[in-house]
């Protein structure tokens, strides 16, 4: 009995000795996998997922704190490819999660405009461009489609447009082939 | 040197630690969505298998013996537990990209049936110790001959018609048994 | 006799061309409306240089290039522009696009044409000149020819003048190679004056007997040497580019490889001629000859006006009355028309009026049974099987890894899939997925770059503040201590002169000096802290985001440092 305690001790000793000197060894600063996971977020910065952003996003993803399922802008697409990334299963939007909506660009109508400014301090890209007291307006290259700048409004002159397709972003479509009604006669061919 | 071969073989083909020994199925069904993360799987299992199978043979050899038959196996997991560890910490130090493919998947080495299994067939099998080490070797590497066939044939897999109630686990279950019939085709290819 | 090569694979499909080259090419008139897009070509749209209720002559330039990929639109007749706006265009999309409309006056009068003589003019100039007279690749591609007449690092030895068409139905350049071979050459000509290139292989596919005899005698009559008319087998798709120059000169062009990096160039026969109507003549490019095919009473060549709607058109050639679409294009690498309303662009060399007696719908596809005779014809040497299972599995990664750019969607593949898949489409769809995934990655690294620029303002924002009060702290315990020592102790606060004080007036003149000499370096503090007097730590900083953001833009911009003509 004894023997076998002090041969399991020391084996756990001398394994506990290797493994701390590894550890010291091999150490590793940071964690790379923050910046994979932040490489797949749309980077709208929207804070729809609950972080003040898509970086504390991924970070709390990482730390293992945040599920994968919450990031609408990036849609079903962004979760498998997080899903992908992390090697766990595909979850889809859960029910309190809003779903992801057409991408689209804040539009502010400059006439009702009065330069508060705080739709400026909303915005987490920079996108738009104004002063106090005067008109402000978006910068639609750069305006990721967060709506944080719509609720500050006082005049809620702040509205979404919805991008829409044009000729040099339209996209062929995946193949499909409706199903069409066959001759009997030639149905069992048909059905392979 | 034939005896050598023959232990490499037999345990690659003919006594496949996946397919006719039905061991390690869980990296198995895990790792196989992509060949990438297959092979990774493939070589860090054969380079933890094939240093688990030596080192737990010296540990059954020489620190229990005959009298401590009965730690074996609580011996064995703690070693390979040690020797996982180890692995993690250097491939997150030199690869921090295979670190990144291989995930949740290298930890869980440590509970690889396969990983067990092998040092305990070793041991009932009376192997010596380079015997030990070849068992080993020849067990990973069958492991990972499966693992990255089976990885190809599943990206295949998802590009094909498969019809709704197989999609996903159910196929490749399905795909996994034609594998392991296929295999045991081998018995008898050495006599 | 010249060596010819081959290139991998090809079909052979009945080639339909008969029909169309029965009667010589005929002038569509001008029509009750002219549409003309703004972007015809390959790069930016062009910019609209008119104003709607203008009136404009022939040639004037409707849209002017802007950046540098880019090409000029001109008024195809003389009239007024009625207006500017989103219409549907000649794009498989059916999606609007900014277009110009000019109602004809009948007048057909003429901007004032400045004919040159290449040889005294530079090949910069000349080059400039085809920009501004909006000269595209007319094989299709439309890209702006004096970005490819620039040359490049390499000099270019063969000019290649592609004569093949070797798809079915279309025989737009046939006709004229057949009529106006003496300006192909003679643009052929300036062409290689522009790049300085050695010889011009001009390659004709042997179906075309009569186009290859009278460019042999245009040759001849030209003196022109260094120039030879080059018959080469009939296959599909024999009259790509890359293919041509393989069949010509031997010359594989690599993957991700300009041909002009091999030293040679490659252009369209019809390219070659509007590139001569627009040195010799002055006329810049408003018109090109379509093929009318198909199903119709009369099919035949036309020399139709950039503009013209496509109904219009098709009713010069009488279509039958189970027309059921058009197709731009031939039927291998053709689109289909949204409607016939659309008109006809730069691009459109033949319109092909179907009907289910000449394309009855497309059978069910089957399953892929690998038995790789797409591999077999295909003219990229790719693996269109293993490209297909990418691409159906959404696999877009792998299906680059497979080189799925190199596809020049030539429909051979799917012209012989025993299972009639359509592979084209399969990879139309992949190729449009990973160019919108990379515009998506572009934005979202865009605004990473503005977010966290944005964050590190606000920390330096908050930084400053802090440094402020900290030094608005100091200022007021240095007015403290100066205030004079005959002031009470038992007064804290200079801050608070009490009321009744003998010495309140004087405090307060104190006080509202030192808040003048806070306000002071306050504004001397702000200024310079937001531009010099940084930390080491922070330029760093800065330094690093700069350079991502040249990095990014370079990326995303490829075109933007090459210097503008």
């Amino acid at each position: 009995m004894l023997i076998a305690l002090l041969v399991m001790s020391a084996l756990a000793l001398l394994l506990g000795a290797v493994l701390g000197f590894s550890a010291i060894k091999f150490r590793v600063e940071g964690n790379p996998l923050v910046d994979k996971i932040d490489a797949v977020l749309p980077q709208t910065q929207c804070g729809q997922c609950g972080y003040p952003g898509c970086k504390p996003y991924a970070t709390a993803i990482a730390a293992g704190e945040a599920d994968i399922n919450c990031c609408p802008p990036g849609g079903e697409e962004g979760i498998r490819k997080l899903a992908d990334l992390l090697g766990v299963e595909f979850k889809p939007f859960g029910a309190d999660t809003a779903g992801p909506k057409p991408k689209s660009v804040a539009f502010i109508d400059e006439s009702t405009c009065i330069g508060c400014t705080l739709c400026i301090q909303a915005c987490p890209v920079d996108a738009i461009v104004g002063a106090a007291k005067q008109m402000h307006t978006i910068v639609a290259a750069e305006c990721t489609g967060c709506e944080l700048c719509v609720p500050p409004c006082p005049v809620d002159c702040i509205s979404m447009a919805v991008i829409a397709d044009n000729i040099s972003t339209w996209k062929w479509q995946y193949p499909v082939f409706p199903l069409r009604a066959v001759p009997a006669a030639s149905q069992t061919t048909a059905n392979i | 040197m034939t005896s050598y071969l023959l232990i490499l073989i037999s345990t690659v083909f003919v006594n496949n630690i996946v397919m006719v020994k039905i061991l390690g199925l869980c990296p198995f069904m895990g790792v196989s969505k992509k060949l990438e993360a297959a092979i990774s799987m493939g070589a860090a299992t054969t380079f933890v298998l094939t240093l688990g199978s030596g080192a737990s043979y010296l540990i059954h050899e020489y620190l229990l013996g005959p009298e401590l038959e009965y730690l074996t196996t609580l011996s064995f997991i703690v070693v390979i537990a040690g020797i996982v560890q180890f692995t993690e910490m250097v491939v997150k130090k030199t690869s921090p990209v295979l670190y990144q493919v291989l995930g949740i998947y290298l930890p869980l080495i440590t509970t690889n049936c396969a990983v067990l299994g092998i040092p305990l067939l070793n041991v009932q099998g009376h192997h010596n110790f380079m015997q030990s080490l070849f068992f080993g070797m020849g067990g990973a590497i069958g492991f990972s001959l499966v693992l990255v066939l089976f990885a190809g044939i599943r990206e295949r897999l998802e590009g094909a018609d498969v019809p709704g109630i197989f999609k996903g686990s159910a196929i490749a279950m399905i795909t996994g048994g034609l594998m392991s019939l296929a295999f045991m085709g081998f018995s008898g290819l050495v006599k | 006799m010249r060596t010819l090569y081959h290139f991998h694979g090809g079909v052979h499909p009945p080639t339909h061309k008969s029909q169309s080259v029965q009667t010589p090419i005929a002038q569509a008139g001008l029509p009750t409306r002219l549409l003309v897009p703004l972007h015809q070509h390959v790069g930016n749209s062009a910019k609209p240089s008119v104003q709607v209720g203008e009136r404009v002559l022939k040639g004037q330039i409707f849209g002017m290039p802007e950046g540098s990929v880019s090409s000029a639109v001109h008024a195809p007749t003389s009239g007024i522009i009625s207006a500017i706006d989103m219409q549907v265009v000649a794009h498989p999309s059916g999606l609007p696009d900014l277009c110009v409309t000019l109602i004809p006056d009948g007048r057909d009068e003429w901007i004032k044409r400045e004919p040159l003589d290449y040889r005294s003019v530079s090949p910069g100039d000349l080059r400039q000149l085809l920009r501004f007279a909006g000269v595209v690749g007319l094989g299709g591609a439309v890209f702006p020819s004096d970005l490819k007449l620039r040359g490049g690092k390499h000099k270019i030895t063969t000019l290649v003048i592609n004569g093949a068409e070797c798809e079915p139905y279309i025989t737009c350049d046939d006709m004229l190679m057949r009529e106006r071979a003496d300006e192909i050459v003679r643009g052929a000509e300036m062409m290689r004056y522009i790049l300085a290139a050695d010889e011009v292989l001009i390659g004709i596919e042997d179906n075309k007997p009569e186009a290859i005899a009278a460019m042999r005698a245009a040759v001849i009559a030209n003196r022109l040497a260094s120039m030879e008319i080059v018959p080469v087998p009939t296959i599909y798709p024999g009259g790509g580019a890359k293919q041509l120059i393989r069949v010509l000169t031997g010359i594989e062009v690599a993957a991700g490889v300009r041909s002009t990096d091999m030293g040679v160039q490659c252009f369209n026969v019809a390219t070659a001629y509007s590139a001569y109507r627009a040195i010799a003549h002055g006329e810049p490019l408003i018109s090109r000859i379509v093929t009318v095919t198909g199903n119709v009473q009369r099919p035949q060549n036309f020399e139709v006006l950039i503009g013209m709607p496509v109904h219009e058109l098709v009713a010069l050639a009488q279509p039958g009355s189970d027309t059921n679409g058009h197709i731009m294009g031939g039927p291998m690498m053709g689109v289909t028309l949204p409607s016939d309303r659309v008109t006809v662009t730069k691009a459109t060399n033949c319109i092909i009026e179907s009907s289910p007696a000449l394309f009855p719908p497309p059978r069910q596809p089957l399953p892929c049974i690998r038995c790789t005779r797409c591999a077999e014809v295909c003219p990229a040497e790719l693996q269109p099987q293993e490209l297909y299972w990418f691409a159906r599995a959404r696999d877009f990664g792998k299906a680059q890894e497979y080189h799925l750019f190199d596809c020049i969607e030539c429909g051979a593949c799917s012209y012989v899939c025993p299972s009639s898949i359509p592979l084209v489409q399969y990879y139309r769809f992949a190729k449009s997925e990973i160019w919108a995934n990379e515009r998506e990655k572009e934005a979202a690294n865009l605004a990473r770059e503005r977010h966290e620029y944005r964050e590190l303002r606000i920390e330096r924002d908050k930084q400053e503040k802090a440094e402020k009060l900290a030094q608005k702290e100091i200022a007021a315990l240095a007015a403290k201590a100066a205030a004079p020592a005959a002031q009470p102790p038992a007064q804290t606060a200079p801050a608070q002169p009490a009321v009744g004080d003998p010495n309140a007036g004087d405090t307060a003149q104190q006080m509202i000096n030192a808040a003048i000499a806070r306000a002071k370096e306050q504004a001397a503090a702000v200024k310079a802290k937001n531009t010099e007097a940084l930390t080491p730590q922070q330029q760093a900083e800065i330094a690093e985001i700069e350079a991502r953001r040249a990095k990014l833009r370079a990326m995303s911009h490829p075109d933007a440092e090459s210097p503008q003509e």
